[in-house]
């Protein structure tokens, strides 16, 4: 089938190559293999990144930006180096512009408490979608507990799509000052059309923040082509180490806002009277930060980069076409989510069985899949539903494992019927 | 494929009687009379229940039923609850919640001896999510909302 799509290309993805640079693919679950289908929660990490961390560790580890050490210096180096691939990841006019978080969630909650507090007025309004994740709901939410901004959310439309129309109609009143939105669904896989929500919203006078927590795994980002204002994205999907994220914001929006944490780190003078802050980034980067994960991070970049853009989406293409097309074949299979732009993350239900019985049996098998809200219950409300089961697809995932997926996927439905 | 041996390894968790009341849950409906009822939650899955309780004269539960929509398991659990307490006293239910818990938890039930001895052979297949972690809340969340309904609190969750 695709799998022919796949060889004949000369740059294709050497999939074995990669698969033999993750330890954990060797392991094996009750008993079977491990397919890993649940990436979109958090990838495996390749030796590179597993190396990258030890290294550190054995041969160059102090605390950062405070010795004058030697071995504090190097490391200081070598955190920073995360900050410069970062920069190239996003392609971010300036490397101050990468703001280094705990994760998405703590990026966008940065965002909410200090740019939603010394920018946003009472009554201005924060545009998100139906499709986000929690992460991209509740501080918007708290934001507007606390001040008293407007929440609008932008529906979906029954092919799991932005609906346009409507998202432009609620720019209209030119009060919406803020549009926070996912670049690609973790449960639908769409892509939003990034490039007319950026021209509507600048139209109407609003910023934009994209949760790129899910896109910038499998495609190339270039914030500045993109024209977005903010970009937000978690390591750990990144085949990174957990604990470390990104925000990245225009230099001119970060100077404006005001710190989110205080202590060390994030001043240049401190008296009992009052301290000054750093300037950006550091001024958001308060306390000791990720200095292991930073190197991991910094590794992981640099190990997805060296794979190929165009390589990684023919790959997830590929990956996707066949899975909708297996799931296709098996009755009572139902995808939630015809999006015509869309990645590597299939949700779907099978008729009389719910989600979690069928991650249960699949996980019986050795099939790691994610099943339940994916934390983005208002969607799943959108769509009528409790749960679905998700598979998601990495740069390891073959067409083998798919098929296995399939195989089971079918067996379950026999041993419920 | 059809055969039972294709699927024996679902067996530990999948018995026949929980496949049975998953597909046709007993008791499945709102009590109209009910004196107790309590809501269950499960944040992390999603699962909700209701749970209804009739009280007899004599202070015993006369009848009891249940809502909501879940996972085999969670359906399995609550029909099997809505039969097993019927007859018995709230202190009677309580034990034997308590004993299924133990049960979900571990795989293994040191306390179902004597009065509840009798119940808990029936709940037995439902010692096999005790393999499975993230699925034990499925088996308890009707038990934990019996519990609020017994006690009066109206809700109850597995957090
Ligand atoms: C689209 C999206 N946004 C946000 C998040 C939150 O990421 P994290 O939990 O790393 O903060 C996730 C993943 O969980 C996600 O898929």
């Amino acid at each position: 089938m695709n799998d022919a799509r796949i060889l004949d290309r000369p740059a294709a993805l050497d999939v074995a190559a990669i698969r033999a640079q993750f330890p954990i693919l060797r392991e094996q679950v009750r008993g079977k293999p491990l397919v890993f289908l649940d990436s979109a929660a958090s990838a495996q990490k390749p030796r590179a990144v597993i190396e990258a961390m030890v290294h550190a560790m054995e041969h160059q580890y102090a605390n950062i930006h405070r010795g004058l050490h030697w071995m504090s210096e190097r490391t200081t180096e070598a955190y920073e180096a995360a900050r410069d691939a970062a920069q190239a990841l996003l392609g971010a006019k300036e490397r101050e512009e990468i703001v280094f978080v705990r994760n998405t969630t703590e990026g966008i909650n940065l965002l909410a408490h200090s740019y939603g507090r010394a920018v946003l007025k009472p009554g201005d309004a924060v545009l998100i979608s139906a499709m986000e994740h929690h992460s991209n709901i509740v501080p918007w939410q708290m934001l507007r507990d606390s001040h008293g901004i407007e929440l609008r959310i932008a529906p979906v439309t029954d092919a799991g799509e932005l609906d346009m129309e409507a998202f432009a109609t609620l720019l209209d009143d030119g009060r919406v000052k803020l549009v926070a939105i996912t670049h690609m669904s973790n449960v639908l896989g769409t892509y939003t059309p990034v490039e007319r929500i950026v021209a509507l919203a600048h139209e109407a006078g609003a910023k934009v923040m994209l949760d790129g927590s899910q896109a910038v795994v499998h495609r190339k980002v270039d914030v500045q082509a993109l024209g977005c204002d903010f970009y937000v994205f978690t390591g750990h999907k990144l085949y990174g180490p957990t604990g470390i994220g990104v925000l990245w914001g225009r230099r001119e929006l970060l100077e404006a806002m005001p710190p989110f944490l205080g202590g060390g780190d994030m001043i240049s003078t401190v008296s009992f009277e009052r301290s000054e802050w750093a300037k950006v980034p550091h001024k958001f980067e308060a306390g000791t930060p990720a200095i292991l994960e930073g190197v991991g991070l910094k590794a992981a970049i640099d190990w997805t980069v060296a794979l190929g853009w165009d390589r990684v989406a023919a790959h997830e293409q590929a990956l996707t076409d066949h899975a909708l097309a297996r799931l296709s074949e098996i009755e009572g299979v139902r995808v939630l989510g015809q999006a015509q732009d869309r990645g590597g993350v299939v949700s779907f239900t099978l008729d009389g069985v719910h989600a979690h019985d069928v991650a249960t049996i699949l996980d019986r098998q050795g099939i790691a899949v994610r099943a339940g809200q994916h934390c983005a219950e208002p969607l799943m409300r959108r769509f009528g539903l409790d749960s679905t089961a998700r598979a998601s697809f990495a740069a390891y995932t073959t067409m083998a494992e798919i098929d296995y997926l399939a195989e089971q996927l079918a067996r379950v439905r026999a041993f419920f019927r | 494929m059809t055969g039972a041996a294709a699927f024996d390894e679902l067996r530990d968790l999948y018995q026949e009687v929980i496949l049975d009341h998953g597909r046709h849950p007993r008791n499945h409906r709102r009590l109209a009379d009910a004196d107790r009822s309590a809501k269950g939650d499960n944040p992390m899955c999603g699962d909700r229940v209701e749970v209804f309780l009739r009280l007899g004269a004599d202070g015993r539960i006369a009848e009891a039923s249940f809502e909501g929509r879940g996972c085999a398991i969670s359906q399995a659990s609550a029909s099997l609850m809505t039969e097993l307490v019927s007859g018995r006293t709230a202190d009677e239910a309580k034990e034997l919640a308590s004993a299924l818990r133990s049960l979900a938890r571990t795989g293994a039930c040191p306390a179902c001896q004597g009065a509840v001895a009798e119940a808990m052979e029936r709940l037995a297949p439902l010692g096999g999510v005790s393999e499975y972690p993230s699925r034990v809340k499925c088996a308890t969340l009707a038990w934990h909302a019996l519990e609020a309904a017994l006690a009066g609190e109206g809700k109850a969750t597995t957090e």
